[in-house]
């Protein structure tokens, strides 16, 4: 106290003059700050002091935020997977039953010297038997057979990097010739898991839409019971000259708090969930050869959804004190 | 300061809690406002906060019209204005000190000048020593003197008080009221509704009488 002197004398008579008229802009600035700082740490240690409920509302915030993100990093690291896979087409051409060797082998130059044709390889039903025999483990099966069952086979791969669409075309080319019995596009299934892939992203964000709508309800809600549980003091603050802005803030901050520690939750049940299938996964990435490593939410996407969820606090609460706190009126 | 120009107030029901009321009170006066229950007292003290507006007739104040004070301009409006009421109206979960300091915080004071102030309101009242207790802890008498705190503590040019002794004995009430003139003689208008007569006769300052919404005495000064 005794240092205060003259400085706080000097300070205590601007402010005075200060006070007059409060219409200066650097004063409302300046108070304007001052009461969000208050508002700010006013409503964390709310927050803080019922740690038990906060962190239940922190926990269904995170829970249906980490669920539509989790299913999306999930989405991610398979079209990253297949991604991997896309180059290497290949067109399985199986012969008709009678052909001879001679003409098979003739067929395969003819679809060589085709210009959307990079490579082909010739596989007669005889190797072909053998092969299979090798590996299939039904020897005796095939050798009690009376003839050969398998076509001749030509691999067909398309040039280097030409689409999808390319690939299809010269498969409905290769069809197309008469001693060709079956043109097989090994891309198939690749094309259905896209499709899947692309099926399952907008299930993903009509989920994620839902629930996003299902946490600003809730955030409204616990808003709006914190308005209920503070309307003698909402009162007296009116009644003492509050703004709406100013009995506002407090509340609007207390959603922001909820929101980014749900997204906090989120955040960190989504990277929980992944560090669990990390280890699984790199081990089938290894028994596959692949290079493939899971890819996480990163430092950014924790971040997103951390802000995120302070959006959606703040539009919650935006909500219930839209609705609730003009309603407040002292009698 | 504060002119009354033929108001009337009506409620919903029917029911006219002032009829024609016409009034003016000077800048530094001190005015009571006596009547039995219901005469419309308080009706008076809450137009003034724009708690309620007028039926019929014009409320001036500082020779603004209260009809052109729109919603957005009624919190700017009570800051210029003391009030204390009967039940105190307190934060119970606060200290004593913030309850005072609200009006500062509201108006965006800095810290400094919000301690500096407050303190000087809770000396006024003889409350400096128990700025960190909670208002639950306070005899009746001395809740009503933090109310009274709270009221100054943003050198308002007008004080309302509802009843402000309702509750208290006699030697209690003295005190609240010598307070009151104390604001008074430092040029704050100031104006107090209450029915206990006995004590308000012996302080010598104008007496506005409502008798079932009208005026019947008090009206000059
Ligand atoms: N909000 C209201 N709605 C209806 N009637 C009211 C309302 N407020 C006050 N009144 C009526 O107006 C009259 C004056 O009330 P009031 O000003 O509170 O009187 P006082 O303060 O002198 O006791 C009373 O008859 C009361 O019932
Ligand atoms: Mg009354």
């Amino acid at each position: 106290m005794t240092g205060r002197g003259a400085a706080g004398r000097a300070t205590a008579g601007r402010r005075e003059g200060a006070s007059q008229s409060r219409t200066g802009w650097r004063d409302r600035y300046n108070a304007w700050l001052m009461h969000h700082r208050l508002s700010a740490a006013d409503s964390m240690n709310r927050v803080l002091d019922n740690p038990v409920s906060s962190a239940m509302t922190w926990l269904v915030i995170g829970i249906a935020l980490a669920l539509p993100t989790g299913l999306n990093v999930a989405l991610d690291n398979v079209s990253q997977l297949s991604a991997s896979w896309d180059s290497p087409a290949q067109i399985s051409l199986f012969l008709q039953d009678g052909i001879s060797e001679d003409r098979a082998r003739q067929l395969r130059e003819e679809v060589a010297a085709r210009e959307d044709v990079a490579q082909t390889l010739f596989v007669s039903r005889d190797e072909a038997l053998e092969e299979f025999r090798a590996l299939s483990g039904f020897a005796d099966v095939l050798a009690s057979l009376e003839h050969n069952p398998l076509p001749h086979l030509i691999l067909v791969s398309p040039v280097g990097s030409s689409p999808q669409s390319a690939a299809v075309a010269l498969r409905a080319e290769l069809a197309g010739y008469p001693d060709v019995a079956q043109a097989v596009l090994d891309m198939e299934w690749l094309q259905r898991l896209n499709s899947l892939m692309e099926l399952s992203r907008r299930l993903v964000l009509a989920v994620g839409g839902l629930l996003v709508v299902g946490v600003v309800l809730i955030l409204g809600n616990t808003i709006r019971l914190a308005i209920e549980s503070r309307r003698d003091e909402i009162v007296i603050v009116k009644l003492v000259g509050g703004s709406n802005a100013f009995v506002r803030r407090p509340f609007l901050y207390t959603g922001l708090w909820y929101g980014v520690g749900g997204g906090l939750f989120a955040a960190l049940l989504v990277a929980a969930s992944l560090w669990l299938l990390r280890q699984p996964i790199s081990e089938l990435a290894t028994l596959y050869q692949s290079e493939f490593r899971l890819r996480g939410l990163g430092v950014m996407g924790g971040l997103n959804l951390i802000i995120l969820g302070g959006l959606l606090g703040l539009a919650g609460s935006w909500l219930a004190v839209a609705r609730h706190l003009v309603e407040i009126q002292p009698r | 300061m504060i002119s009354f120009d033929r108001v009337s107030k009506r409620f919903a029901q029917g029911h006219d809690a002032l009829r024609e009321v016409s009034v003016d009170i000077g800048k530094d006066e001190l005015v009571f406002i006596t009547g039995h229950s219901g005469a419309g007292k308080t009706t008076l003290l809450r137009m003034i906060m724009l708690m309620e507006r007028p039926s019929r007739g014009q409320v001036t104040i500082d020779g603004q019209n209260l009809a052109a004070i729109g919603p957005r301009g009624i919190p700017r409006h009570r800051r210029n204005i003391g009030v204390v009421f009967q039940n105190h109206r307190l934060l119970m979960d606060r200290t004593v000190f913030d309850n005072v300091a609200l009006p500062l915080i509201i108006a965006g004071y800095d810290q400094r000048e919000v301690g500096r102030r407050v303190r000087a309101a809770l000396d006024k009242v003889g409350l400096l020593k128990r700025e960190r207790a909670m208002p639950v802890t306070l005899s009746g008498g001395e809740q009503q003197r933090v109310g009274i705190a709270r009221a100054v503590v943003g050198k308002p040019k007008i004080i309302l008080a509802d009843e402000p002794t309702g509750n208290l004995d006699p030697a209690l009430s003295a005190e609240i009221m010598q307070l009151f003139e104390e604001f008074n003689q430092v040029g704050v208008t100031v104006l107090i509704a209450s029915h206990d007569l006995a004590l308000i006769s012996r302080l010598r300052h104008r007496i506005i009488t409502l008798r079932e919404g009208r005026l019947v005495a008090g009206s000059k000064a």
